[in-house]
């Protein structure tokens, strides 16, 4: 089966996208799928760091791109996961080094001899982004449960449509569920009020995350890490299972729930 | 009224034809036109049809700085005359509508369906998302939401089938008879012809509300349905 072709953006910058699109792919290959993760953030390449793959960098998008080398040799295996790999982004140029119709082409020569090209898109709405949402079968919004963000997470989602990619999906980053149960951080339900669209995950504030993304080694790696199962849960519902969302605005046990079914009338 | 030219939302911005005749005269009644509309054309982008006048660089660019007075945009001029389209395509103006997709181009304006050169009223079936704007010389009929970030500037009256919670301006060429309606008003800000206000803090349960200017005053009122109005 041809690859999936999974673009991460999300508008604004910061929420969490190269993290997504790390923990996405580590979670897909270590399900046994072949993948390969694509960063299109040119000038602004952080993917490699985060997988833990920067000091294996010969070549990089651009080269393929221009043909200074073949697509093979761009692809860095990762050394834990057999079937992961990396086609960096190039530091030294800018985004209009690559045009969307070069991405559409690379994309398609990856698509016979792999089962998911994910994409980690630059933040902002111009050509960077546009290169990274043309070849996408789906886009994944990423967002926080902050207002400027769901702000920015509604205009990207109106540029997708207005694209014809279909719905994208949503994933809601660093939940504090803390701070949702308190009324301090806007719900999943209160994002889902503004933004309608499918929602394929909720990933709570971990702190390994950070950690994890400085060592190059991330939380989906991680069994024991909370974080790291969200990501997991993330990439079996984009594989097509139903798996059920952790509950992690109320609190955990059975009070949380009791607590969370009086509040929602009974709907929970 | 002199100086009502026909307008018709496009894809670009809005579209007004002009009329043949004395090249000042024509000038004068399109000046005339935005005047009378006041709001309506403040950040508007205007595209001009002028059929097979002849207009050389001078006069177009003289337009264009009469518009931008009015904080109009003059964005294109088409016409069948090759001097004509020249001497806008100098200008830096676009010379065609159905231009492929420029991919520098905002999105956010979307493209309005008119068959006819007046057009009533434009029903959208879809949720307005933020950076994305409709603006109408006629009323907007919304079936789906009005998203924070938002925004429809109608000539006529606004109704939303759904939440508002982007900038409404209805009335915008000054009708102060203009409305807005919606099932769950609390937009960020409303105007109505001149008139501006923004949403109190919401008491109590959501209801489909009905904003208009009564006695002076923008004030929005609990819908009705029992035929009183």
């Amino acid at each position: 089966m041809p690859a999936k072709v999974v673009t991460i953006t999300s508008g604004k910058g910061g929420v969490g996208k190269t993290t997504a699109t790390a923990n996405i792919g580590v979670a897909l290959a270590s399900a046994g799928q072949r993948v390969v993760c694509l960063d299109a953030d040119i000038g602004l390449r952080n993917l490699d760091v985060v997988l833990g793959l920067e000091n294996r960098i010969v070549y990089d998008l651009v080269d393929v791109v221009e043909g200074r080398c073949k697509l093979r040799q761009a692809l860095i295996k990762d050394k834990r996961l057999p079937e992961l790999y990396l086609i960096p982004a190039a530091q030294t140029r800018d985004k209009t080094a690559v045009s969307p119709k070069d991405m559409v082409r690379l994309a398609d020569d990856l698509r016979g001899e792999f089962d998911w090209l994910i994409i980690d898109s630059p933040a902002g709405i111009e050509r960077g982004f546009r290169n990274a949402v043309a070849p996408a079968d789906t886009v994944v919004i990423i967002t926080n449960p902050e207002v400027s963000a769901v702000r920015d997470a509604d205009r990207i989602i109106g540029l997708v449509e207005a694209e014809e990619k279909g719905p994208p999906k949503l994933v809601l980053n660093r939940v504090k569920p803390e701070m949702v149960r308190r009324g301090d951080m806007l719900a999943t339900a209160d994002v889902l009020e503004v933004l309608a669209i499918e929602l394929i995950g909720v990933v709570p504030e971990d702190e390994a995350v950070l950690v994890s993304s400085n060592q190059g080694s991330p939380a989906a790696l991680d069994g024991k890490s909370r974080a790291g199962r969200a990501f997991r849960d993330i990439a079996r519902r984009l594989n097509g299972e139903s798996v059920p969302f952790e509950d992690l605005e109320a609190g955990d046990g059975l009070f949380g729930r009791l607590a969370r079914l009086v509040r929602s009338g009974g709907q929970a | 009224m002199a100086g009502r030219l026909p307008i018709k939302g496009v894809r670009d911005g809005l579209l007004v034809t002009l009329p043949e005749g004395e090249w000042e005269d024509v000038r004068a009644e399109l000046l005339a036109t935005i005047d009378d509309r006041g709001d309506f054309f403040r950040g508007a982008r205007l595209v001009l049809q002028v059929e097979k006048r002849q207009l050389g660089a001078a006069e177009l660019g003289s337009l264009r700085d009469a518009l931008a007075e009015r904080e109009a945009t003059l964005w294109a001029v088409l016409s069948t005359s090759p001097s004509t389209r020249t001497a806008a395509a100098d200008l830096g103006l676009q010379t065609e509508l159905e231009r492929p997709r420029e991919p520098d181009a905002d999105e956010g304006e979307t493209e309005i369906e008119a068959e006819a050169d007046w057009q009533p009223a434009v029903f959208l079936r879809r949720t307005l998302r933020s950076g994305q704007s409709i603006r109408h010389p006629g009323h907007v009929v919304v079936l789906g939401d009005v998203n924070p970030g938002a925004e429809i500037v109608a000539g006529g009256h606004v109704l939303v089938w759904g939440k508002v919670r982007g900038v409404v301006h209805a009335g915008a060429a000054g009708d102060e008879t203009a409305t807005v309606a919606a099932l769950d008003l609390a937009p960020t800000q409303l105007r109505i012809a001149g008139q501006i206000a923004v949403s109190p803090k919401r008491r109590g349960s959501v209801r489909p509300e009905i904003a208009l200017i009564r006695d002076g005053h923008l004030v929005a009122e609990p819908w009705q349905a029992d035929g009183r109005r």
